[in-house]
């Protein structure tokens, strides 16, 4: 509780905060606010944002409701973003764990596969696992998770390390526990805060990365996405520019937040290790 | 010189095993993709019987199991055979070699965009933090690193090509104009200006935040007091001793930003019609065509490395202690 207090006191987090959770709040409420198919055709085609109160944001080429879309993009940005990073903290801790508690070739070994993991593009490896298993949600979401997990299994890895050869460890292993165990369960609790930090920050490249990818037509073709509205948009460039630049705004406001939220909590945290 | 040789040493050796990783990835994924590339040849040239297959899966060393295909794929790499792309019917090797020069001017330009812009402002921002300019550029900032760089490209588009016509929407030079010379390159550099700010603004914020947030926390280091102790203030001050040791951690962050913002150009080149690697990349999958994309995948990697080891170099040349094998006195100038 400390935490968020000190983190609403800074104008970043306190912002960052608060757009998230409108962000999040419309995510969930989408069905509600915007109820019925976002891919449905409503009304004309093209109509211009505020000139029919029926579609506030205007309609697209073929007459959908840019506003239902929006909302309904939300959802899914929110939702792929939220899973990737999430699996990729899950591998990258694990990796970095496992690691850093075992030490000697096992360590050798999985930080030369992430060192080699770092020199492709993570936007190449998300495509190319897309390309070979089809474009899913869940491809999706572990294509992205594959190319960010390698800095949180460094961070944690040398958090770690710096934590094995302390009293409670050393304790732990005279009490007889299995050294996995003890890395798992005594070492890896007390290394989690500064891979926590950089949990806003896989977020924000996780929202940034689905964006493209359904920019590109490699998204899950059923969802609504606001990079698919973009692509959308794109064909009608000039005729309506809005179309492509709408739903652009909703991703900046969506990185933004996130990355202002994650400044907050690592101010605060910060904070609370110098009071310590 | 000796100690960047040394290093430059170093740094090849580590590297092998590296590119070795990245190599058997690519093979796992050439594995799991459907087809192989007898069927991906004799779809580009019609079909063939199955004494055929049999006989062009043998040559190619494709008809064992999956330990004399790894054999076969890594002995026709180190012959610099990429495998053959069934979209384009032709080797990879020469298809990606051929893109490869329109995606590092990008890069390049984009690079130096980011890099001198970035560092410029973080210097301004930096010198005085906390003020009204350092207040408005970093907040500025925070929200060009928070655009996707393709709805950028998207913005800069309607704005400067549909709107206010200045500049060309896309391609990377004008189609048959018959141009050579400086009239081709300027051209050329017209194309690239809206890419290369779509790309390089995103970097520019991340190294005017570095730049900035390291010449902040730099303010309050004993090195800078002894120096304003003697008499040193204003913009030498802030230049000689502050900005300089800042510039360090944004070198690194170039060498780490490398691979991203190879990622990045597949968007970028995809919205602006430029034939790079990147867009070659996206017209693989569409047509998939798997040795394609993993002949970008491999020379990516290969990109990646090479300016991971101009980078270091850099460093060592900025950065006396690095490779000097002795730990050395304070940092300052």
């Amino acid at each position: 509780m400390n935490v968020l207090r000190r983190m609403l006191a800074t104008g970043e987090g306190l912002a960052g905060l608060a757009m998230l959770s409108v962000l999040v709040a419309v995510a969930l409420a989408a069905p509600l606010l915007a109820p019925g198919d976002p891919l449905a055709i409503r009304g004309d085609p093209l109509l211009r944002p505020f000139q029919e109160i029926a579609h506030p944001l205007g309609t697209d080429r073929l007459g959908r409701d840019v506003l239902s879309a929006l909302i309904h993009g939300a959802r899914t940005s929110l939702l792929v973003a939220v899973s990737a990073a999430a699996a990729a903290l899950f591998i990258g801790i694990t990796v970095g764990t496992i690691a850093g508690f075992l030490g000697g070739w096992v360590d050798e070994v999985l930080m030369r596969v992430a060192e080699a993991f770092q020199t492709v593009p993570a936007f190449l490896l998300t495509l190319a696992l897309i390309s070979v298993t089809g474009p899913r949600a869940t491809t999706i979401v572990l294509g992205i998770a594959i190319g960010a997990w390698m800095q949180p299994a460094r961070i944690t890895r040398a958090e770690i390390l710096s934590l094995r050869e302390r009293d409670f460890v050393a304790a732990a292993r005279v009490v007889g526990m299995r050294p996995l165990e003890i890395a798992f369960r005594e070492v890896l609790p007390n290394a989690l805060t500064p891979v926590v930090s950089l949990a806003a920050v896989i977020v924000a490249a996780a929202v940034l990365i689905e964006a493209a990818l359904s920019f590109l037509g490699f998204g899950d073709p059923n969802r609504v996405t606001w990079g698919s509205m973009i692509a959308e948009g794109r064909t009608v460039l000039r005729r309506a520019p809005w179309l492509s630049i709408i739903p652009g705004i909703g991703l900046v406001l969506t990185v933004l937040a996130v990355h202002l939220t994650g400044r907050g909590i690592g101010h605060a945290l910060r904070a609370r290790r110098v009071v310590a | 010189m000796r100690r960047a040789l040394a290093l430059l040493r170093r740094r090849v050796l580590g590297v092998v095993p590296v590119f070795a990783l990245v190599v058997l990835g690519a093979f796992l994924l050439l594995e799991a993709a459907p087809g192989d590339a007898v069927d991906a040849y004799l779809a580009g040239i019609g079909g063939g019987d199955a004494a055929q297959v049999a006989s062009l899966r043998a040559e190619w060393g494709l008809d064992g199991g999956p330990l004399p295909r790894l054999i076969a794929y890594v002995s026709a790499l180190l012959r610099l055979d990429l495998g053959w792309s069934s979209a384009f019917q032709r080797p990879v090797l020469e298809v990606v070699l051929e893109r490869l020069p329109n995606t590092l001017l990008l890069m390049g330009m984009a690079t130096l965009l980011a890099l001198s812009l970035g560092s410029l402002l973080g210097i301004v921002c930096g010198a005085r933090p906390g003020s009204l300019r350092d207040r408005a550029l970093s907040l500025t900032a925070i929200a060009i690193y928070a655009m996707p760089g393709f709805w950028l490209g998207l913005v800069l588009i309607v704005a400067f090509s549909v709107e206010l016509r200045w500049l060309p929407s896309g391609g990377i030079e004008t189609v048959a104009s018959g141009l050579s010379g400086l009239d081709r390159a300027t051209d050329i550099a017209r194309h690239l200006v809206l890419p290369v700010l779509s790309l390089g603004l995103v970097y520019m914020a991340l190294y005017l935040r570095l730049m900035r947030d390291g010449m902040a926390e730099l303010w309050s280091q004993d090195f800078v007091r002894a120096a304003r102790a003697r008499g040193m203030t204003g913009t030498r001050l802030a230049l000689r001793h502050v900005a300089r040791n800042a510039l360090l951690p944004v070198v690194t962050m170039l060498g780490l930003q490398s691979a991203a913002m190879l990622g990045g150009s597949v968007v970028i080149e995809s919205v602006f019609a430029i034939p790079g690697l990147g867009r070659l990349a996206s017209e693989a999958v569409s047509r998939r065509d798997t040795p394609l994309l993993l002949g970008v995948v491999l020379l990516s990697a290969v990109v990646v490395m090479l300016v991971n080891m101009l980078v270091d170099l850099a460093y060592a040349l900025l950065d006396p202690r690095v490779g000097s094998g002795t730990g050395g006195s304070g940092a300052g100038g």
